[in-house]
């Protein structure tokens, strides 16, 4: 009881200097929690994918396409549900800095296998008549300012020039994980204008999703997918779609890791700031602790003083930090765009924060504590700070 | 005025040394972060930059961005080897390449994890048109056969990417004869072939791009025009320089943005950490301070040895944390390029420019955490503060 009051009292001695020390604690839990959130945003696409569904591409690499008779092929497949081709477009809204995924999907069977996109019954009658149409999620239509019957118009990098499409529903995702940031338009379109163009590259599907009945033999089916396209001018390759988000993620690992090295460097600064005003406290109340334990108290007491003030500063520090996460991040999604469709703080990220802040406030006060108690009370009393 | 001597501030830090070593150590973090973060940001440009030629003219298909994207049919690259800006070699053949430019996925030898990497098929003039590109081990692939040379990031990183060891796609096997070392530019992350070879292995009908050597550098903006104007052409013109610094426009925007903000936010817990330790720093030597006054040094004299104090901590800090980034030279990025999604291997690069921006950004930390610790102690009153003991 004693020890609270005198911790509380010690820790508002130094106005200014706990000021500051908090002040620097909140910025590095905040910029913790920041940085692990971006990590978890990397992993968002792998999060939300799905299992029980299958990517089939050309097994040389994602440039090569597939021919359109696969689709039957692959429906043959026993154990498949529902197969459906798209391609990647890669076009360029206005500015190439404004980038989000578009894809030429086939219309009639395409978002049916995606559960986890909703949309109104209405508007996909309507987008699936419009052979301009295209469908664009929440989050996108929300950055952009689409609306229903607004005209996109992107400019082909891969598919050269101009592409008008009409806005003709708009989908929303059935959790948080769902990237509702992604723009589908017929396939059909892109087909048909590329007949036109460039007949070389017609009848083309950039890779398929094969939906199926049951998940747990995904593996099997791969292999049987890909056995039957082996030795064929188009070989394929077939993996679960989190597998293949997994892929793309892994390419970019590098700069994954040195987030993650850089965020735990932010734990070290501050644990330098901190266990440096932990240092400087202990060494000015030198005089005091030896008064104290001249008084009959033992160096348990004294230990406890200074473990109480660390861990009271830090706790305090790192749970304002903690609350701030939460908005700064939103703010932070909201300024990014479309570049992390998802960007939530997770759970783990919260434990980290705490588990950090938990050790920052412990071992801060470590070494300041030793020499407290291991002091001579002669000596002690002699000291000038 | 008399000044205090450099040596009192210097005993000061040394007499705290665990205060000391704490506050630098922070900022030393902070400057190590900063510098890192440029150092990558160089490196990735240096490797960008070198992998361009002043004088090379890369021409693609207009509105692509990549020669992945791009296709030029060989009735428009004859139009284009044909002009006559296009430099002439030995038999007066014009140096120009026309390349076929693929991504292929091949799995990394430590992790079996599978990357993009570029198969680029060139024409005879393509190792003219590059004298960075020297083959280093084994020898050049024999134009008409299965053979190709592997850069020398690829041959180390990449399963089947080694000296005599074989690749396979396009439904046949490749072997490596030789790798080639690029004086460490963006094609030491590529694989090499012939294009004669390479396209119908593909089943490519066009190239992705052709590359020229200009006859002299003041004939860019001439053929450009007669490019652009031509209207059967649809091509686009780029120097190949700016074509690869466009290249990682994305990636080099994104290491800024973070590193900047990463510094930004640090720097504020390392100026606090700075602000503590002086304010401490100020607060214990009350005293002392009043002495030196008493003695007749200045106002300004004080808040000079306090600031000089609070510049040494930092610099301290400073050439602690950029002697460790310097280490940072050592290791090599791979990771895959936005744009091109391709992998692309990079280092840090540590430049005197990089070496001074990180001194004089801990240097500036310094004196925004000294200053107003070294102005309270100015301004103490002489009697308050002798009493203050």
């Amino acid at each position: 009881m004693h020890a609270w009051k005198l911790i509380l009292r010690n820790a508002l001695r130094h106005k200014l200097r706990t000021a500051l020390t908090l002040v620097g604690l909140v910025v590095a839990i905040l910029a913790f929690g920041l940085l692990l959130t971006v990590v978890d945003a990397w992993y968002a696409g792998v999060e939300g994918a799905s299992t029980s569904r299958l990517i089939t591409r050309n097994s040389v690499s994602l440039v090569f396409p597939l021919p359109l008779t696969y689709t039957q092929k692959i429906r043959q497949v026993d154990g498949v549900r529902a197969v459906a081709g798209a391609n990647w477009f890669g076009g360029i809204y206005k500015e190439p800095k404004n980038f989000f995924p578009q894809f030429a999907v086939e219309a009639g069977t395409y978002l049916d296998l995606f559960p986890e996109f909703i949309l109104d019954e209405m508007e996909k009658k309507n987008f699936q008549r419009d052979r301009k149409g295209c469908v664009v999620g929440r989050k996108l239509a929300n950055t952009y300012g689409f609306k229903l019957g607004d005209t996109v118009t992107l400019k082909g990098t891969i598919f050269p020039g101009n592409w008008e499409f009409v806005v003709r529903a708009i989908y929303d995702g059935r959790d948080a994980k769902t990237d509702t940031s992604q723009f589908f338009f017929h396939w059909d379109y892109l087909n048909e204008t590329m007949k036109r163009l460039y007949p070389r590259r017609a009848n083309q599907i950039g890779f398929y999703v094969v939906d199926l009945v049951n998940p747990a033999r995904a593996a099997e089916i791969s292999r049987e997918i890909d056995a039957q396209f082996k030795n064929s001018i188009a070989e394929t390759l077939t993996e679960t779609e989190k597998a293949f988000q997994l892929g793309f993620v892994s390419m970019t690992e590098a700069i994954v890791v040195a987030i993650r090295i850089v965020s735990f460097l932010a734990i070290f600064i501050i644990l330098a700031v901190m266990a440096n005003t932990m240092a400087m406290t202990v060494r000015e109340r030198t005089a005091e602790y030896a008064t104290l334990k001249a008084l009959g108290f033992g160096p348990a007491f004294v230990v406890t003083l200074i473990f109480g003030e660390s861990m009271l500063i830090a706790v305090l520090g790192g749970a304002i930090g903690i609350a701030l996460t939460f908005p700064v991040a939103s703010a932070f999604a909201r300024a990014m765009g479309s570049l992390f469709p998802i960007f939530n703080v997770s759970l783990t990220t919260v434990a980290m924060q705490v588990a950090s802040i938990l050790a920052v406030g412990f071992i801060a006060a470590l070494f300041p504590s030793r020499q407290a108690a291991r002091l001579n009370i002669v000596d002690g009393l002699r000291s000038i700070a | 005025m008399m000044r205090i001597p450099f040596s009192y501030s210097l005993r000061n830090l040394w007499t705290r040394r665990l205060t000391t070593v704490l506050t630098a150590g922070g900022m030393a973090l902070v400057v190590f972060v900063f510098a890192a973060v440029l150092m990558l940001d160089e490196g990735l440009r240096q490797t960008l930059v070198e992998t361009g030629s002043p004088d090379n003219v890369m021409v693609i298909r207009k509105g692509s961005e990549t020669e992945m994207q791009s296709g030029v049919e060989r009735d428009k690259a004859a139009i284009v080897e044909s002009q006559p800006q296009v430099a002439l070699g030995q038999g007066g053949l014009s140096i120009a390449s026309k390349e076929c430019v693929v991504l292929i996925t091949l799995n990394k030898r430590d992790t079996v994890k599978p990357a993009n990497v570029i198969i680029r098929g060139v024409s005879p003039m393509g190792m003219v048109l590059r004298p960075q590109v020297r083959i280093v081990a084994g020898r050049m692939f024999r134009p008409g056969s299965n053979e190709v040379i592997a850069g020398r990031s690829i041959a180390e990183r990449f399963e089947g990417a080694g000296l005599g060891e074989t690749v396979r796609f396009g439904a046949r096997e490749w072997t490596v004869v030789g790798v080639f070392d690029a004086n460490r530019s963006g094609f030491d992350s590529e694989i090499w072939g012939d294009v004669d070879q390479l396209m119908p292995a593909f089943r490519r009908p066009v190239f992705s791009s052709i590359i020229f050597r200009l006859a002299s550098t003041d004939q860019f903006d001439a053929i450009k025009q007669t490019i652009d104007d031509d209207p059967r052409l649809k091509l686009e013109v780029k120097r190949e320089r700016q074509y690869y610094s466009d290249q990682s426009a994305a990636l080099s925007k994104f290491i800024r943005i973070l590193g900047i903000t990463l510094s930004v936010i640090f720097s504020i817990g390392a100026v606090i950490g700075a602000m503590i330790t002086m304010y401490a720093a100020v607060a214990t030597r009350t005293a002392e301070i009043g002495t030196l006054r008493a003695l007749g040094f200045r106002r300004a004299s004080v808040l000079a040895a306090f600031l000089v104090e609070a510049l040494l901590l930092s610099l301290i800090g400073g050439g602690a944390g950029l002697f460790l980034a310097s280490f940072m030279q050592l290791i090599t990025i791979s990771t895959m390029n936005w744009q091109s999604f391709s992998e692309l291997a990079f280092s840090f690069t540590l430049t005197p420019e990089i070496a001074i921006k990180s001194l004089v950004f801990s240097l500036a930390m310094g004196l925004c955490g000294g200053f107003l610790p070294a102005l309270r102690a100015s301004r103490l009153g002489i009697v308050d503060a002798l009493r203050a003991a």
